[in-house]
């Protein structure tokens, strides 16, 4: 009962955030209403009993990813009054998109995709199994070889993306960390005996 | 019209609130006794070392000294610049605080003394604490001011760097501990505290914190000689005080899972009667008291690294260093039969 309530505190905080998203004027906003549908949609992955998801999303989503994002955006020079430009174009097409979306989600909903059985049956685990040992068990043992794979694929494309922008420039003055991690006192500092009034020949 | 969730208004239900309440209440009020204290702690033995007294001035041996602090920061006019976004202006410094205060609730303080013992509670720490970032980020965006903007960027990108190394170091933890919860972790190093086999990463883990709080030799976010006081420059009265109430809670806190993850939490050194006898809360106050002494220590006597080498340390060094010795540590628990 408690957690109804609970639920459509964050159902609501998260459409609120993700209408925000959209219609948030300035980009630096609407990465901040992400952070937030990001953390209240973990909030939901937590009241469903998924907790190891949750704190995943938090961790994956909000500790990096919106990270990156924030920094793009700071970073860069942005002109809002050319973004803003031209927005009622896309607007048909937007319309179009999220009309399509809403009416097959109704459609699934006449269906019974979201009724109790299907969730349900959608919950194979047995009560008392921790959640994160169950991911653990069907992760490293039934799909170990996609997972796996996937791994490779992230891989190969962090590595592609390096070497497609990565450019050597001539004549570029680099520091040599290894030789000034060694340089001694020696070599920078000589000790002289100046005598009174003759100083150094 | 009839509330629909009237019916959870029982008095059971309020009599639980209350409770859960006054237990938050009673890990954040002392906290925040702590953070004043430490404050005092760091002026006096970074002074002793440097052979200043520090300050006396304030109450016998100057122990009046942070109430005093308190006093001037809540009468300082609360000063928002003209060019700066208003609501994140306000907003940044409670986000730095919150988290700080958020990651407290699953930290064991004694056998059983802890607010959510749940599951997954290293996962919680490293999400909660990877949350205070956004405070410092939006802090030196909404200032509209250069110094705060480059203390910010540098600050988020040095954040950002070092959690990786935390989170790899605290891996091979729950690898000997085969769990996840940190009063089992605790409870597993009964025999044997875990900065004695896993001591490199134990100095990792400690250079880690440093950057993560953005304290000194790492403290380049604030450094004062190029950037005046980085992110918070624009900020005054309860604006810088809840900035610099976050740092310190930040730094308790990282000395806190130091102390549960590395030198076995509220456990006596040694398992002898007498030592058993003393309340575990002493052993756990003691562990993190040091931990807080080495953060001072570090601050009174290494210089400022250049910023390069901070992300060459993180990066370069730390990175396929703990990623190497997880796979040690993994290979060698499958040798010698410790898998649990």
């Amino acid at each position: 009962m408690f957690a109804d309530l609970i639920f459509y505190v964050f159902a609501a905080i998260l459409l609120f955030s993700g209408m925000g998203v959209v219609v948030a004027r300035n980009p630096i906003f609407s990465v901040l209403f992400l952070i937030l549908s990001f953390f209240t949609c973990a909030g939901l992955f937590v009241l469903l009993g998924a907790e190891f998801l949750g704190l995943l999303l938090v961790l994956v989503y909000v500790g990096a990813i919106a990270v990156m994002f924030l920094f793009v955006l700071m970073t860069i020079d942005i002109d809002f009054a050319m973004l803003k430009e031209g927005t009622a174009s896309y607007l048909p097409v937007g319309l179009l998109v999220g009309g399509l979306m809403v009416t097959e989600l109704v459609l699934a909903a006449k269906a019974g995709v979201f009724s109790g059985e299907m969730v349900q049956q959608a919950m194979p685990v047995p009560g008392d199994v921790q959640n994160i040992v169950a991911i653990g068990q069907v992760l490293f043992t039934d799909y170990l070889a996609p997972f796996q794979l996937a791994g490779l694929i992230l891989l190969t494309a962090m590595i592609g993306a390096i070497t497609l922008t990565f450019r050597r420039r001539e004549g570029v003055r680099r520091q040599n960390i290894n030789k000034q991690v060694l340089t001694r006192r020696e070599d920078a500092v000589e000790m002289k005996k100046v005598k009174p009034g003759q100083g150094l020949v | 019209m009839e509330l629909p969730f009237i019916e959870l208004l029982t008095w059971d239900n309020i009599w639980a609130l209350v409770i859960i309440v006054l237990k938050v209440m009673a890990i954040t009020l002392p906290l925040f006794g702590c953070v004043a204290y430490l404050t005092l702690a760091e002026r006096k033995v970074i002074g002793y070392m440097q052979l200043r007294i520090g300050p006396n001035q304030v109450g016998p041996k100057g122990l009046g000294q942070p109430l005093a602090d308190v006093v001037k920061m809540m009468f300082k006019e609360f000063i928002i610049p003209s060019d700066a976004s208003k609501v994140p202006f306000i907003i940044a410094p409670m986000m730095v605080l919150i988290p700080a205060l958020m990651a407290w609730a699953v930290i064991p303080f004694d056998e059983g003394a802890v607010l959510a013992d749940i599951n997954l509670g290293v996962l919680y720490l490293l999400a909660v604490s990877s949350l205070g970032v956004y405070g410092v980020l939006i802090a030196g965006w909404a200032s509209n001011s250069k110094y705060p903007f480059l203390g910010a960027v540098r600050s988020g990108a040095q954040m950002v760097s070092y959690e990786v190394s935390m989170g790899l170091t605290i891996m091979t933890v729950i690898l000997l501990a085969g769990s996840m919860n940190l009063s089992e972790i605790v409870e597993a190093q009964r025999g044997m505290w875990y900065m004695i086999p896993l001591f490199p990463m134990f100095i990792v883990f400690i250079i880690s914190i440093l950057a993560e709080t953005n304290r000194a030799p790492f403290d380049l976010p604030e450094g004062e000689a190029e950037l005046v006081a980085g992110f918070h420059s624009e900020y005054a009265g309860m604006g810088f005080a809840l900035f610099f109430l976050g740092e310190y809670a930040n730094m308790i806190l990282m000395s806190a899972i130091t102390a549960i993850i590395f030198m076995g939490g509220w456990l006596p050194p040694v398992s002898t009667p007498l030592l058993n006898a003393v309340p575990g809360f002493f052993w756990f106050s003691l562990k993190v008291a040091f931990i807080l002494f080495v953060f001072l220590w570090a601050r009174a006597t290494l210089p400022r690294f250049r910023y390069d080498q901070l992300m060459r340390l993180g990066w370069k060094i730390f990175l396929p260093f703990t990623l190497l010795w997880l796979v040690v540590v993994a290979s060698s628990m499958h040798i010698f039969g410790l898998v649990n």
